[in-house]
C-alpha cells in the first residue's frame, strides 16, 4: 500500500475531508434511526459506516460535471458528489421532493444535476454503464471523467470483465473504484474469489491498478487526485482498489451474526476513518474543540434533515404512471 | 418513390439520421464490415470508426455502455446481431435501460434503438431463429417495433431514432432482400398500424414477416370473392387497438397470426382485447395462429413443423367464415 507523506497535507483539505465523512456518517446514522426506530424508511438501506473515506476521498477529486456511477451502498458517494442531503433523505423516505420523486429509494438514488447517474440495485451492472458514460463523453469531445464505484463482490460478475475491457480498448477516461469492504452480503468475499482480486484482475486487462488503505482518507484523496489528473490528460482507464471494512450488517436490518464477534469492534476501535482523520488533524494543530464542532455541525444538519424529510408528504398518486415512457405512456394507456 | 430492399431501407434511414444528428452513432460487433446482414455496409467508411464502432463480443457491455452513453446525451443505435444474443444483455435492457427514467424520477432518458434481428431464417436452428417480441412488450419502459416492409423499415427506423424512449427494433431476417417502393417523405407514428388490404369479410391481424403472408392470403381470398382486411400492427407497444377494434366491428371476424410461440404470445393480447371490447360484434369463431410451444430445428422439414404458413392462415380465415379450404 502507498505511504502518504503527512508533511505535504493541506489542513484545509484535511478538514473538508473530515467534515464530509462526518456528514456521511451522520446522514446514515439518521437513516438507520429512520428505518429502525421510526419505521419511516420502508425498503432496504445499505449503510457505508466505516467506509466514508472512500466516498469523501474519491469524490473530492471530481468536478460537478464529472460523472459518478454508484452502487446499492451509495449514500456516501452521492452526498460527497454534491447531492442535497434533504432531497436524499426524502428519497429514502419515499417523499415528494426526493431526488427521484420517491420512485427510486435508497438503491436507485441519483442526482443528475451533480453528475450522479445512479446507484444500482443490480450488483456490477454499473460497470458497463460507467464505461459507456465515458464513451459518450469521449464521442462528444468533452473533457469530463467518470468514476465507477463497485464492491468487492461485483468483480465476480461478467460486467466487471466486459466493462473494464471495453474502457480499455476504447481508451475511456474511467476511474474504476473497487470499494473492498471484504464482504459480499453475508459471505467473506475471499472465500468465493479466485486469484488475487480486483487489482490483479484489472492489471491482467492492462490497467494500472493502485491499492490503497481505504480508511486513510488522505491516501485515498491523493490517489484519486493523481488518477483524475492522468485521466484528464487523456490517460487510459485505471483501477483504484480501496481496502476498507463494512462495520454494519449488509443492510440496516442485518445483525451480521455470521462474522467473528470482535471483528467489527476491532475495526471501530483501530481503523475508523473519522477517528484517524481527527488524529491527523490534531497532529496538525487543530484543537479538539474545532474537531468537535465539525462533528456537531454534521449531526445537527442531519437531525434537521430527517425531521424535515419526515414532515414532507408522500408523492402525488398519479406520479406512479409518469416518466415510464412517452411513446405508449401508461399515463395514457396502461392496458 | 425509390425501389429498395428491406436491408437497404433501414441502412438508408440510419445514414440520413446520422447526417442530420451528430449525436447518433452505431455500436456493435463487426459493423465495419456491415454486420452479419449488410445493415451497416459503407457506414463506417462514411462516418468513421467512432460513430460506427466495432466492439468486442460483449453483448452486456454493448448494451450497458450504449445506455451510459445515452444518459450523457448521445443517441446510440445498438446492434445485437441476432435477437438470441441480446439475451446476454437482458439485465442491461430490462433492469437498467427500461427502468432508469422512472427510477430516477424523470432525470434521465435512454434514446436508443436496439436492433435485434428475429425470425426463422434458412436452417438457423434453435439459437438463431427466435422471435421474442412478446417478452419485450411485457416490459414497461420499452417501445417494441416489428417492421415488415422496406417502406416501414425506412420510416420506422427514422421514427425510432427520433424517439426519446428506448425502442426495441426487431427486423426479420428472412426479408432482408425483400424489394419495395419507398416514399422517403412518408412519416410513421410509432403505435399506428398499417391497413395493408381493406375488406369487409374478415380481419387478419399480424406483424413482421407474417403480415406479408397475410397480405398474400388476402390476395388469394380475393380470388374466392372474400375480402380480408389486413392490419399490420408494425409496433406492438404501443399497439393500435383502435384500428383493430374498428375493423373487427366492421368484419365481425378475426384471425391473428404470428411466427412466435402462440402460448403467451402477443396474439393472445389481441384476441383478449377484441373479446373484451368488441366481443358483441363477433360473427364467427376467433382464430389465433402461432408456433407450437416447441423449439426450432435445423433440418428443413423439422423447421417447417413450427412455421405458420399462408395455407394455415387461409384455412383459419375461412373457418371464421364457416367455410373450409377449397
Ligand atoms: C446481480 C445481483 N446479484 C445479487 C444481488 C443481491 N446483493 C445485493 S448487494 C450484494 C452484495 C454485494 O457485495 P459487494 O459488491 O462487495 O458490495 P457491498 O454490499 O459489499 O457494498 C448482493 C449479493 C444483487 N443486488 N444483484
Ligand atoms: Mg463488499
Amino acid at each position: 500500500m502507498k505511504q502518504v507523506n503527512t508533511a505535504t497535507h493541506n489542513t484545509a483539505r484535511a478538514r473538508e475531508l473530515l467534515a464530509m465523512m462526518e456528514r456521511i456518517r451522520a446522514f446514515e446514522e439518521q437513516a438507520i434511526l429512520a428505518a429502525e426506530r421510526d419505521k419511516l424508511v420502508l425498503g432496504a438501506i445499505h449503510p457505508s459506516i466505516g467506509q466514508e473515506a472512500c466516498a469523501a476521498g474519491v469524490m473530492q477529486a471530481l468536478n460537478t460535471d464529472d460523472i459518478l456511477l454508484s452502487t446499492h451502498r451509495g449514500h456516501g458517494h452521492t452526498l460527497a458528489k454534491g447531492a442535497d442531503a434533504l432531497a436524499m433523505m426524502r428519497e429514502l423516505l419515499g417523499r415528494e421532493g426526493g431526488c427521484c420523486g420517491g420512485k427510486g429509494g435508497s438503491m436507485h438514488i441519483a442526482d443528475f444535476g451533480v453528475g450522479m447517474l445512479g446507484a444500482n440495485g443490480v450488483v456490477g451492472a454499473n460497470i458497463t454503464i460507467g464505461a459507456g458514460a465515458a464513451h459518450g463523453i469521449k464521442l462528444m469531445g468533452d473533457n469530463r471523467i467518470v468514476v465507477d464505484v463497485f464492491g468487492d463482490g461485483a468483480i465476480n460478475r461478467g460486467p466487471f470483465l466486459e466493462g473494464i475491457n471495453w474502457a480499455s480498448v476504447f481508451e475511456l477516461p474511467v476511474m474504476f473504484v473497487c470499494e473492498d469492504n471484504q464482504y459480499s452480503a453475508t459471505t467473506k468475499t475471499k472465500s468465493v474469489t479466485a486469484g488475487q482480486g480486483a487489482a490483479a484482475r484489472a492489471k491482467s486487462l492492462g490497467l494500472k491498478a493502485t491499492v490503497i488503505d481505504g480508511n486513510n482518507v488522505e491516501a485515498v484523496a491523493n490517489a484519486a487526485d493523481e488518477i483524475a489528473a492522468r485521466l484528464r490528460a487523456g490517460g487510459p482507464p485505471e483501477m483504484l482498489h480501496l481496502i476498507t471494512y463494512r462495520r454494519t450488517g449488509h443492510t440496516s436490518f442485518d445483525p451480521a451474526t455470521y462474522r467473528p464477534e470482535d471483528e467489527s469492534a476491532r475495526e471501530e476501535k483501530l481503523n475508523d476513518p473519522i477517528a484517524r482523520q481527527r488524529t491527523l488533524l490534531a497532529g496538525m494543530g487543530v484543537s479538539e474543540d474545532a474537531l468537535d464542532t465539525i462533528h456537531q455541525t454534521a449531526q445537527t444538519e442531519m437531525i434537521a434533515v430527517l425531521a424535515k424529510a419526515a414532515a414532507t408528504p408522500f408523492p402525488d398518486d398519479n406520479t406512479a404512471f409518469l416518466d415510464v415512457q412517452d411513446t405508449g405512456s401508461p399515463a395514457v394507456e396502461a392496458f | 418513390m425509390v425501389k429498395m430492399t428491406y436491408v437497404e431501407a433501414s441502412r438508408e434511414a440510419v445514414r440520413e439520421m446520422m447526417h442530420a444528428d451528430k449525436t447518433v452513432w452505431c455500436v456493435g460487433e463487426d459493423l465495419g464490415r456491415g454486420s452479419v446482414f449488410g445493415q451497416y455496409l459503407g457506414l463506417q467508411e462514411e462516418f468513421g470508426p467512432d460513430r460506427v464502432a466495432d466492439t468486442p463480443i460483449s453483448e452486456a457491455a454493448i448494451m450497458g455502455a450504449a445506455f451510459g452513453a445515452a444518459m450523457v446525451g448521445t443517441r446510440p443505435i445498438v446492434e445485437m446481431r441476432f435477437s438470441d444474443f441480446a439475451l446476454c444483455a437482458t439485465d442491461e435492457l430490462v433492469n437498467q435501460i427500461a427502468k432508469a427514467r422512472f427510477m430516477f424520477g424523470g432525470q434521465s432518458r435512454a434514446p436508443m434503438v436496439i436492433r435485434k434481428p428475429i425470425g426463422l431464417w434458412r436452417s438457423s436452428a434453435a439459437q438463431h431463429s427466435q422471435s421474442l417480441e412478446s417478452w419485450y412488450v411485457h416490459i414497461p419502459g420499452l417501445v417494441v417495433v416489428c417492421p415488415a416492409t422496406p417502406q416501414d423499415n425506412y420510416s420506422m427506423m427514422k421514427a425510432a431514432i427520433k424517439c426519446d424512449d428506448p425502442v426495441v427494433y426487431l427486423e426479420h431476417k428472412n426479408i432482408w432482400q425483400m424489394e419495395g417502393e419507398v416514399d422517403k417523405s412518408l412519416e410513421v407514428t410509432l403505435g399506428k398500424a398499417a391497413v395493408r388490404r381493406s375488406g369487409d369479410d374478415v380481419t387478419l391481424v399480424s406483424w413482421s414477416d407474417t403480415a406479408n403472408k397475410c397480405v398474400a392470403v388476402a390476395d388469394r381470398l380475393a380470388t374466392q370473392n372474400i375480402h380480408a382486411e389486413v392490419i399490420d400492427l408494425r409496433s406492438l407497444w404501443p399497439w393500435d387497438k383502435g384500428t383493430v377494434l374498428a375493423s373487427v366491428r366492421k368484419t365481425g371476424r378475426l384471425v391473428v397470426a404470428h411466427e412466435s410461440v402462440a402460448v403467451g404470445g402477443f396474439g393472445a393480447e389481441v384476441v383478449a382485447t377484441v373479446a373484451e371490447q368488441a366481443g358483441d360484434a363477433l360473427r364467427g369463431p376467433l382464430r389465433r395462429l402461432g408456433a407450437p410451444r416447441s423449439l426450432v430445428a435445423y433440418a428443413p422439414n423439422l423447421e417447417d413443423q413450427v412455421r405458420i404458413t399462408e395455407d394455415m392462415i387461409e384455412k383459419a380465415a375461412l373457418e371464421t367464415l364457416g367455410k373450409s379450404a377449397p
